[in-house]
């Protein structure tokens, strides 16, 4: 072996094994929360109300208000996001305006979550009066995701071949028909896979929620749009910080760890399962 | 029916127009809201509202700092001579103190008298430094309130304290969070850079096509993993790690949040700078190959190069996450406010006091305003990292 090629032998081995070593970190979280959350899943884990002060029972409330939170921020960020993002890529050539749009969201995709978090608060509780509730979580957590919605419905539609929608505008249909009846159905899948991963992202956020809608404890599940919930993350961050017994709570905490990693693992699975099937029919 | 048709799609032009400008807006709120609520610890005084600084007519003194104040308070300062007044010895008084010198009868059941009780003893005790509400002022006030220096921008950025709840005067000095975020934060990288390079070159130049399609998914599955949940894997494994590898008291330390939020750093970096690594056009890659280099000398002599801004750009954008980061960081770090001086003690950043303490501050109160302003420091922050990135970025495109 020449010199050249003990180098590039060196170098090319450190790297696959430094790769090995990064999948390795991923496998050691994710296997040490699943073996240590898994012994306390049960049914009652998942529909029970917490019990002796957070030591005993389940962590309901806590599942439920995410939901909540998912469904919420989903329901404003998802159309105005893609909305958004079909607008920046049809029908915005790359002007000045353009661009400012661009930088201003990635601005918004850069700013720290706490900071939304305190924005949240002084916007939605306080300026709108809107109090600790679901409303004013969602709304934080929805503007939170709003970026990374509007870059992959960019990305996705981008992707679309250029000859389709030169092709429909040819047989006459107007710009929006060429949107709505070609280029979206070919985008639909992979604006879909954006949708459930940053759904993943919202069910695991702590800070935007800190002071926006997440509450310590509540005995009750939430009745409307105003009322605070519990959500899984900061519970999970109650149970390993401030919980009034932590060695006892220790094993709800692992299975509150357990269940976010389940969400965020079983939105990938689904995400690219859902590209792949959908991709397939598209194609024909 | 054309027209209208027309009109229709002008209407949808306009509704996706205005979802286009919610996340420019949303920018301009957050700017809005944050220096609304944050720039009103500067232009006042460090006392809580209605409260007043009071001496004795005859006592010289109109000004003091809020640092000269701390000093007397603490009994730092015991001498009206050492602050630029005469002769004599600082009486510190509260309202608290008051029935030390007077009676409760004479106060009256309802403290009526307590206006008049304070104009007797600012008249009897010309060394007296009153710290009271201007409620409880007398109209016809013997003595003058001293005019508390407010808190500069400068006293903020570089105070080295940070109290702020202590009375009777609380400091804001943020200079051990940003030290610490910033030792937190270049410790991240020192791990974050090796190996996320490292694996950006192996996934962009060295695995196959198969094992580039097992392990690039993975690493995106990392950047998916919630952030605290790394806290709590940070706090029940790299912490009691870290105290145990250096046989420290305490493992919650910097070097315990940098290794978990070197690990979070790890996919915004591998994903970017891969994506960087493979804009490199194939013909000058193969040019290079055909000339006789290795792939290893393609690698360092051309396809680095090229990738060069792209690069640059992973790796301010993994320093902007985290710097951001809160909660992980907040769980592992310790959260001690004196500046740390090395990876070994505790420390805290700058997200992990807003997350800390905004939930005790009261609404409205010089804490809540500090903490905003942190918000601030911490905006600023961002914006001159994409501010970067979009510079090194528009670089690479000429």
């Amino acid at each position: 072996m020449t010199r050249k090629q003990l180098s590039q032998y060196i170098a090319f081995s450190s790297f696959t094994i430094i790769s090995l070593v990064v999948v390795g970190i991923l496998f050691v979280i994710l296997g040490f929360i699943i073996v240590r959350g898994a012994s306390v899943i049960s049914w009652e884990f998942i529909t029970g109300m917490p019990e002796e002060g957070m030591t005993k029972g389940g962590i309901l409330p806590a599942i439920v208000g995410t939901g909540c939170l998912i469904l919420g921020s989903m329901i404003f960020a998802f159309p105005v996001g893609v909305l958004s993002g079909i607008y920046m890529n049809e029908y915005l050539s790359d002007n000045w305006f353009r661009r400012f749009i661009d930088f201003m969201t990635n601005n918004l995709a850069g700013v720290p979550s706490i900071v939304f978090g305190l924005f949240g608060m002084a916007l939605f509780v306080n300026y709108l009066g809107f109090g600790d509730s679901i409303i004013a979580g969602s709304m934080t957590l929805g503007l939170l995701t709003l970026p990374v919605i509007i870059r992959t419905t960019e990305e996705a539609l981008k992707s679309v071949d250029d000859s389709l929608r030169t092709g429909s505008l040819a047989l006459g249909a107007t710009k929006l028909q060429t949107i709505r009846k070609v280029v979206l159905p070919v985008a639909f899948p992979n604006i879909i896979t954006g949708l459930i991963l940053s759904i993943g992202r919202v069910s695991g956020e702590t800070a935007p929620i800190l002071f926006t809608v997440a509450a310590y404890f509540l005995p009750n599940l939430p009745h409307s749009i105003y009322d605070q919930v519990m959500a899984l993350p900061y519970h999970l961050y109650v149970l390993a910080t401030s919980g009034t017994n932590m060695e006892e709570s220790r094993p709800m905490a692992y299975g509150t760890a357990f269940v976010l990693i389940v969400i965020v693992l079983l939105m990938n699975l689904l995400a690219n399962f859902l590209r792949k099937a959908l991709g397939k029919r598209v194609k024909m | 029916m054309k027209r209208f048709r027309r009109l229709f799609e002008k209407f949808i032009e306009g509704i996706l127009l205005s979802s286009s400008t919610i996340t420019s807006l949303t920018v301009i709120l957050i700017v809005l809201f944050l220096f609304r609520e944050g720039l009103g610890i500067f232009n006042r005084s460090p006392l809580e509202h209605n409260f007043i600084i009071a001496v004795s007519k005859q006592n010289p003194v109109q000004d003091l700092s809020s640092d000269q104040l701390k000093a007397i308070f603490n009994q730092d300062i015991t001498n009206w001579s050492q602050v630029g007044g005469k002769n004599d010895s600082i009486i510190l008084f509260t309202v608290n103190d008051i029935t030390n010198y007077f009676t409760e009868e004479e106060l009256g059941a309802s403290l009526e008298y307590l206006p008049q009780k304070l104009n007797e003893f600012i008249v009897s005790h010309p060394g007296a430094l009153m710290h009271i509400s201007d409620k409880n002022l007398p109209s016809d006030f013997q003595g003058h309130t001293i005019h508390v220096k407010n808190i500069s921008v400068k006293d903020f950025l570089f105070g080295k304290q940070w109290y702020p709840t202590s009375e009777p005067i609380p400091s804001f000095g943020i200079w051990p969070m940003i030290i610490g975020t910033f030792l937190v934060t270049l410790g991240a990288l020192l791990i974050a850079l090796p190996l996320g390079l490292a694996t950006a070159l192996f996934l962009a130049e060295v695995a196959d096509i198969r094992l580039r399609n097992i392990v690039k998914p993975l690493v995106e599955l990392l950047a998916g993993i919630p952030s605290v949940v790394y806290g709590f894997f940070g706090l029940i494994v790299i912490v009691p790690m870290v105290q145990s590898t250096f046989k420290l008291d305490v493992g919650e330390t910097v070097l315990a949040g940098s290794l978990v939020l070197g690990i979070m750093a790890l996919p915004t970096i591998v994903t970017i700078a891969e994506d960087a690594l493979r804009t490199t056009p194939r013909s000058l890659k193969e040019a290079s190959l055909a000339l006789g280099a290795t792939r290893w000398q393609t690698l360092r002599r051309v396809t680095i190069p090229y990738a060069k801004s792209g690069i640059s750009a992973a790796i301010i954008l993994g320093i902007g996450r985290a710097i951001g980061e809160t909660m992980a960081v907040l769980m592992v770090t310790g959260n001690a406010s004196n500046v740390p001086h090395s990876f070994l003690v505790p420390a805290r950043t700058l997200p992990a006091t807003i997350a800390a303490e905004l939930g005790e501050a009261p609404y409205g109160g010089l804490h809540f305003k500090a903490l905003f302003a942190l918000g601030i420091v911490l905006f600023l922050f961002t914006i001159m990292i994409n501010l970067t990135v979009a510079y090194v970025r528009n670089k690479e495109r000429k």
